[in-house]
C-alpha cells in the first residue's frame, strides 16, 4: 500500500486557495490548511467593529473555507517577523505599501518550515500565472519557489501545467494531467471550476485580502512612519489605522475620530494610551489624540471633534477631555467650519 | 486575534478541559465556533453580553 502523502495548503479565504485545495484532495492527498496572520489581513478582528455591520456579521473566510473543505486550519501569528517584510521588501512595493512578492516568498518560506516540522510532503497555493502584477507572474513564480527555499516542493494546482513539473508530480503523488493550466486575470476558469465542484458561496475579495494594497490605508501608514521619524509599528498602530477618520492638523499630532458607535466603543479601549475627547452637549464621536499636545492643540482638536458631532452647526459644543490617567476637564468650543479644515489634514 | 489566542491556549490543555473565553470582539461568536468545528472541539455555550462576548468550549482530540 502506498504511503499517504500530506500537503499544507496556504489558505487565504478566497476562491483560488479553496479550489487548489479541493483539486489536490480529489487526488487522495491529506491536506491541512495554514493561514498566516500578519495584522494587515482584511479578515479578522476589525470586521466586527462597526456597529452598522453587526446585523450582517462577517465570517472569517479562511475558517469558512477550511470548514467547507473539511480540513484542519492552522492559524499562524507572524505579526513580529512580518515587520521586516513591510519595512524592507527586497523586491520593492507595489502600487501602495504592499510588498506582495516578498510577502509571498516569506509565507511560502514559513510554510516550508512548517511542513518540515510537521512531517508533511509538499506545499500548495492557489496562485495563478498572470493573475497578480507582482507575485503571480510567470517570471516571479520561480523566484518565490527559489527564494522561499521550497523549490520543487511548491505546487500550484490551478496553473501547474504552465509551469515545470514539481516533485509531487514527478514522484506520482499527484497526477499532472488532473491539474490545471489557468492563466491571466480572468476569473472565469475559477468560477467554472467552482461550479463543477458545486461551490456557490465563496468570497470574492476586491483588490486582495491585505490592507497594504489599499491606497488610503497605505497613506495612513506612511504618515505614521513620517510622524515617528522611522518605519516602526506595533499591533495597536496597525489596528487603529483601520478604524475611524484620521486627520493630522499639525505635524506633531493627529486625531482618530470615530465614525459611528461601534468604532467609538472600540476606541474607548485605548483611552489609557491616548488623550481622548468626546462630546457632552451633543451626540458625537470619541476621538483619540496621537501625539504630544499643548493647550492650543487641544482647542483645535476639540473644535474638530465638535465639527463631526451633531452640534456641528451650534454656536458652542461642550466636550470632555481626558488624559491617560483618567483626569478630565470640560471644554467649550465653537465647531470648526468646514472651510477651515484643509483637505490635506485628512489622511 | 482571539482565535489565535484560543488556538495556542487549547494546544496546551488536556482532552475534555473546559475553557471559558471572554472577548471584546463580536466576530468571535462566529469564528471560535467555526474553529472548534474544524478542529474537533465542542462549543458548550456562546453569549453576547454587548460589550463582551463569551464562548465556553470543551477541548477535543488533537
Amino acid at each position: 500500500m502506498s504511503e499517504q502523502r500530506k500537503a499544507a495548503s496556504l489558505i487565504s479565504g478566497g476562491l483560488d486557495s479553496l479550489l487548489a485545495t479541493r483539486v489536490i484532495r480529489e487526488q487522495g492527498i491529506h491536506v491541512e490548511g495554514i493561514n498566516f496572520f500578519t495584522g494587515f489581513c482584511v479578515e479578522g478582528h476589525t470586521h466586527a467593529i462597526r456597529k452598522k455591520e453587526r446585523a450582517r456579521p462577517k465570517r472569517n473566510n479562511a475558517l469558512w473555507v477550511a470548514e467547507q473543505l473539511g480540513i484542519k486550519l492552522h492559524i499562524v501569528d507572524i505579526v513580529e517577523p512580518y515587520k521586516e517584510v513591510v519595512f524592507n521588501p527586497m523586491h520593492g512595493y507595489g502600487a501602495n505599501l504592499n510588498p506582495c512578492l516578498d510577502c509571498k516568498i516569506f509565507m511560502v518560506r514559513k510554510a516550508h518550515e512548517w511542513i518540515i516540522q510537521h512531517g508533511f510532503d509538499f506545499i500548495i497555493t492557489g496562485e495563478v500565472v498572470g493573475q497578480r502584477p507582482m507575485s503571480q507572474r510567470k517570471d516571479t513564480m520561480p523566484v518565490v519557489s527559489r527564494e522561499s527555499g521550497s523549490g520543487d516542493l511548491l505546487l500550484r494546482p490551478l496553473c501547474a501545467k504552465n509551469l515545470p513539473e514539481t516533485l509531487p508530480e514527478r514522484e506520482g503523488w499527484v497526477k499532472r494531467e488532473q491539474l490545471y493550466d489557468f492563466s491571466g486575470r480572468s476569473r472565469k476558469p475559477q468560477m467554472a471550476l467552482a461550479e463543477r465542484f458545486g461551490l456557490k458561496d465563496y468570497a470574492q475579495p476586491a483588490g486582495g485580502c491585505c490592507f497594504l494594497t489599499d491606497a488610503q490605508y497605505s497613506s495612513k501608514l506612511a504618515d505614521l512612519w513620517q510622524a515617528r521619524g522611522s518605519k516602526q509599528y506595533e499591533m495597536d498602530d496597525i489596528m487603529l489605522l483601520k478604524v475611524g477618520r484620521h486627520l493630522r492638523p499639525r505635524p506633531h499630532f493627529k486625531l482618530i475620530i470615530s465614525r459611528e458607535e461601534g468604532e467609538g466603543n472600540f476606541l474607548q479601549g485605548y483611552r489609557k494610551q491616548f488623550v481622548s475627547i468626546r462630546t457632552i452637549s451633543h451626540p458625537g464621536p470619541l476621538a483619540l489624540i496621537d501625539g504630544e499636545v499643548g493647550d492650543a492643540d487641544i482647542e483645535l482638536a476639540a473644535r474638530l471633534v465638535a465639527r463631526y458631532s451633531q452640534g456641528r452647526d451650534a454656536a458652542e459644543v461642550e466636550l470632555e477631555m481626558a488624559d491617560r490617567e483618567g483626569n478630565s476637564c470640560l471644554l467649550r468650543v465653537r465647531p470648526l467650519p468646514p472651510h477651515e479644515i484643509p483637505q490635506t489634514w485628512h489622511l | 486575534m482571539p482565535v489565535i489566542r484560543v488556538q495556542d491556549r487549547v494546544a496546551k490543555l488536556a482532552l475534555d478541559t473546559v475553557l471559558e473565553v471572554v472577548c471584546t470582539d463580536p466576530g468571535v461568536l462566529i469564528d471560535i465556533p467555526a474553529w472548534c468545528r474544524i478542529n474537533g472541539h465542542e462549543v458548550l455555550e456562546t453569549r453576547d453580553e454587548g460589550d463582551q462576548q463569551i464562548v465556553i468550549l470543551k477541548v477535543g482530540e488533537p
